[in-house]
């Protein structure tokens, strides 16, 4: 039988852990990747990594209110299979992540250490220092460099994915890619490709990700005929430094060690912060928010920040919009032990010490919840039916998607430290699926196929690549497209979305389509042209940037990161309690209907003109019913009361009927 | 900005190019308007999107490697004023204070040129393959929690994970000699690969690699398989070429501390070679 091989496309948590689990169970694997798999997106991760825990455990924490927390936190939008599964295998990945020697924050005792983060009420957070990401991608760097060692594995460092091939059957059968320093193009012969590419912050220009995460290798899937979900569910980090390169992440950690977000009750007081006396100071996320306080989920805080700055005009500079992050009144060396790392990023860049002056943050572009369509197979109780195929595949068969490029685990908003274990869950989980994809007698192999498919493909993107390479000066410059992309997107399609704005935003970026595709390269040649790998990622942020646009344009209502001020569903103000019951039963109602029509996942795809086309699909929602995000709404106990009521009553007739 | 000290509304950008290996190097000058909060990396991508000489010239835009820019992927370590370290922590601002008017840009110097900064590290990742820098596990599968650990042992292997990779102490090591390896035709990447790795295995490791050797070998599952590192660290181009000439502890950007890695490593090795004559 002919040697079957998998292609993995990136080399963060998801690619690695994916890489790592294949190898152990025997099947060989070629792993692609823009930069050396060390230098990953993975290591910008700093707060840590969601489990239920021994602690947790002992205040009546469990797994399923893991599960719960999570759904909830991302309004109901996730299909709850996958998610049941993911928060069920939580500690047993800690565990894992512990053995390979990833140096996570100790108790006293020698237990590991947690944290709290937000949407939750318990410290689920297992963390190393303020480096989590780099220290997980680092231990499972090393067990795929013991898999190299040993032959298993072959890396394909600053090669980048090109396009799947597919072959007459619509079966994808390996991979076009291109080496970024002799530029030369190589097919790869796979049985199965596995996506593990990231997020597309740089969609909006600038954004807390890193340079790599352009969307690209998911882009020309999305080309090749995948579907992408979900794209308008873009997290917005409340948190980030500003800067002329790169919004840099300050980790959700800050707060989760006590950091309290405010600023002056009199808009731009130019006094020193630390000189301006507490009652002159407005915590506005502590005030409207006392459950939770600083630890709202993220698009709740990033709503309040932009909201106080944009709306109220309580910004803390006149020309800027920025509020404090005040971490003055933890003991330095208390701030040393457990953010060190984050700490030490502003100092950097800012010359400002954050342990003696409070931070100046503003929202970023942080995290993508959509991503490639993802299936799964549901299990008997409601989890995943772990060695399944279809868990993770696109709707390509042979091509799968797996870490923040899918989907599947967020829905429309996710809770910090949630996406670390979904990266390593999903990557860990593809694993056993594929290996029984590949001993299935149907699958064929790649081995099999004709020379003539592969070499289509290479000479698919030799023409692409020449068609830019040749064209005449004087064309548009695609870095200043690149910079006017994210302007447009940045402002219609981020924290609060207007119609309108998503309309003409539409149409400016149709525009930007046509010049970029006929942009012009200042360098034409042939060895290392990053010059032409931007370009050509560029041109393939075009699709996503419009399925982001469409599907914010298109989705009418509020949820998750979703914010649109016209279709809010305000809390009731009303005093007298009838009357106030009377209006949370018509809040309910409208509750009801709301969910009835959006409670479904976008579904794009391409048509042959390159515009998206979208459909919507429903959610499995049997696990835990879908009940209205409550969080700081003025009225939320009657609302919450009335919808108890609604449900304990659907319970009881649900139960009749089955009986 | 006047009020940054350097009361000028541009300065100069000197970069050493070279368009490929085995080819010249050359300077070259590029004028960049300043603005608020630059750092080199913001520097490169103005001249990215507008690559013109000081003489007005167009050119071919400068390569550099780069990826998370807050200096915890290690991709972007060059020569700034001299100084090996990260483009992205180079502040604009700072680097004029210290020298007005113009940066000089050239790429690390021990490692072959790729093209203009981008140089191939590939012999540091290597380094690590030949210490074992690994947890060898014997499954992926649920066996329960690692070991409990003392939160002293915590505080002392965290500083050593945050080991990025960056090249910056081999950069300032004197026994650390570049390698470069001529493409021969007609060989593929593997090939090559194969040829530079043989060269690679013997010369020497280098301080990241004898830290990342210590930092397994103090993790209470990593101390099981202790002996392979150790043979590693004493075998040729191991710790012996170490001249402690100390520069490497004092240009990591993590503040790593090399030099205490090395000299425990000096002593387990010490004890190791003993042991095994005692033990023949």
């Amino acid at each position: 039988m002919a040697k079957q091989r998998v292609i993995v496309i990136g080399g963060g948590l998801a690619g690695l852990s994916a890489t790592m689990e294949l190898a152990m169970r025997g099947i060989d694997v070629d792993l692609v990747s823009l930069t050396p798999v060390k230098r990953s997106h993975s290591v910008c991760a700093q707060g840590g990594i969601n489990s239920v825990n021994d602690q947790t455990r002992l205040l009546g924490d469990n797994e399923w209110k893991h599960f719960d927390d999570t759904v909830y936190g991302g309004d109901f939008l996730q299909h709850q299979p996958p998610v049941n599964e993911m928060t069920e295998w939580a500690p047993r990945i800690i565990d894992l992540m512990d053995r390979l020697g990833v140096t996570f924050n100790r108790t006293v005792e020698g237990f590991m250490d947690h944290r709290r983060f937000g949407g939750t009420l318990f410290k689920r957070t297992a963390f190393a220092g303020a480096t989590t990401g780099q220290q997980l991608l680092y231990a499972l760097d090393e067990q795929v460099r013991r898999w190299e060692a040993e032959g298993k594995v072959t890396k394909h460092e600053f090669w980048e994915f090109l396009a799947p091939v597919i072959d007459d059957d619509g079966v994808c059968r390996g991979c076009v890619i291109q080496d970024l320093v002799t530029m030369q193009f190589r097919a790869l012969r796979g049985d199965a490709v596995v996506l593990a590419t990231g997020g597309c912050g740089l969609v909006f220009g600038r954004s807390t990700m890193s340079m790599v995460c352009t969307g690209g290798a998911v882009s020309r899937a999305f080309q090749a005929g995948a579907k992408y979900a979900n794209a308008e569910f873009i997290q917005v980090h409340p948190t980030a430094i500003p800067g002329a390169d790169k919004l840099r992440l300050m980790s959700e950690s800050a707060r989760g060690e006590g950091g309290r977000v405010w600023v002056p009750r009199k808009g731009q007081d130019p006094r020193n912060p630390n000189e301006i006396p507490e009652a002159e100071r407005y915590y506005f996320l502590e005030e409207r928010y006392p459950e939770y306080g600083n630890l709202v989920p993220r698009d709740i805080a990033t709503r309040e920040i932009f909201n106080v700055c944009v709306y109220e005009g309580l910004s803390v500079e006149p020309n800027r919009q920025c509020v404090y992050l005040d971490l003055t009144h933890i003991p330095a060396e208390e701030l040393d032990r457990k953010l060190g790392g984050i700490l030490s990023i502003y100092e950097k860049f800012q010359g400002v010490d954050p342990r003696f002056t409070p931070m100046k943050i503003f929202p970023a572009v942080h995290y993508s919840m959509g991503g490639l369509w993802a299936d799964y197979e549901r299990s008997a109780s409601g989890g995943l039916e772990i060695g399944s195929p279809r868990n993770q595949v696109t709707n390509i068969p042979g091509l799968y998607a797996i870490g923040e490029c899918d989907y599947q685990y967020h829905g429309g908003n996710r809770l910090g430290a949630n996406s670390l274990l979904s990266c390593i869950f999903s990557g860990l989980i593809v694993a056993p699926g594929i290996e029984n994809l590949l001993k299935s007698s149907d699958a064929g192999s790649a081995e099999d196929q004709s020379e003539s498919l592969y070499e289509q493909g290479i000479a698919a993107e030799r023409a692409r690549q020449d068609a830019l390479t040749k064209r005449p000066a004087g064309g548009g410059n695609p870095y200043e497209i690149h910079q006017q992309l994210g302007d447009v997107m940045t402002k219609a399609a981020t924290v609060v979305r207007h119609n309108k704005d998503l309309e003409a935003a539409y149409q400016t970026v149709s525009d930007l389509t046509e010049q970029a595709a006929t942009c012009s390269l200042s360098d034409t040649g042939n060895w290392t042209n990053q010059n032409l790998a931007f370009t050509k990622s560029l041109q393939d942020m075009f699709p996503l940037a419009k399925t982001i646009l469409k599907g914010a344009l298109q989705r009418d209502e509020c949820r998750g990161a979703h914010f649109k001020p016209e279709f809010a569903m305000p809390g009731i103000e009303c005093e007298d309690p009838a009357e106030q019951r009377r209006e949370a039963e018509v809040w309910c109602d409208q509750f009801e209907k709301k969910n009835q029509r959006w409670l479904k996942s976008t579904v794009a795809e391409l048509d042959d003109a390159g515009e998206p086309q979208l459909t919507y699909e429903e959610v499995d929602t049997s696990l835990i019913p879908p009940r209205p995000r409550l969080y700081g709404l003025v009225g939320a106990e009657m609302i919450e009361e009335v919808w108890k009521e609604r449900a304990t009553k659907a319970e009881k007739s649900a139960g009749a009927t089955s009986s | 900005m006047s009020d940054q000290g350097h009361g000028s509304e541009s300065f100069e950008m000197r970069i050493l190019r070279q368009d490929g290996p085995g080819k010249r190097s050359y300077w070259q000058r590029h004028r960049i308007a300043h603005e608020p909060e630059m750092n080199v990396i913001s520097v490169l991508q103005r001249i990215a999107s507008q690559a013109r000489t000081v003489d007005g010239e167009a050119v071919a835009p400068v390569a550099w490697e780069s990826n998370c820019l807050e200096e915890v992927c290690g991709a972007c370590t060059m020569l700034i004023n001299g100084r090996t370290r990260q483009a992205c922590s180079a502040l604009v601002d700072n680097l004029l204070t210290d020298q007005a008017g113009e940066i000089e840009l050239r790429p690390m110097s021990k490692f072959p040129v790729i093209r203009d900064l981008v140089v191939d590290r590939s012999r540091l990742f290597r380094s690590l393959t030949r210490v074992k820098a690994w947890i060898p596990v014997d499954t992926y599968q649920d066996m329960g929690p690692g070991p409990r650990q003392a939160q002293s042992a915590q505080e002392r292997m965290y500083p050593l994970s945050e080991c990025m990779s960056c090249g910056c102490c081999v950069e300032a090591c004197p026994q650390y000699t570049k390698i470069e390896l001529p493409s021969r035709t007609g060989e593929d990447n593997a090939e090559k690969t194969t040829r530079e790795n043989q060269k690679f295995d013997t010369a020497f490791l280098g301080p990241h690699a004898i830290s990342q050797a210590m930092l397994f070998n103090d993790n209470p599952t990593g101390k099981m398989t202790a002996g392979p590192r150790l043979d590693a660290l004493t075998a040729e181009g191991g710790i012996q070429i170490c001249g402690n000439a100390q520069n490497c502890v004092a240009v990591c950007p993590k503040e790593i501390p090399l030099t205490t890695s090395i000299a425990r490593a000096g002593r387990a090795t010490t004890f190791h070679v003993l042991k095994n004559f005692f033990d023949r």
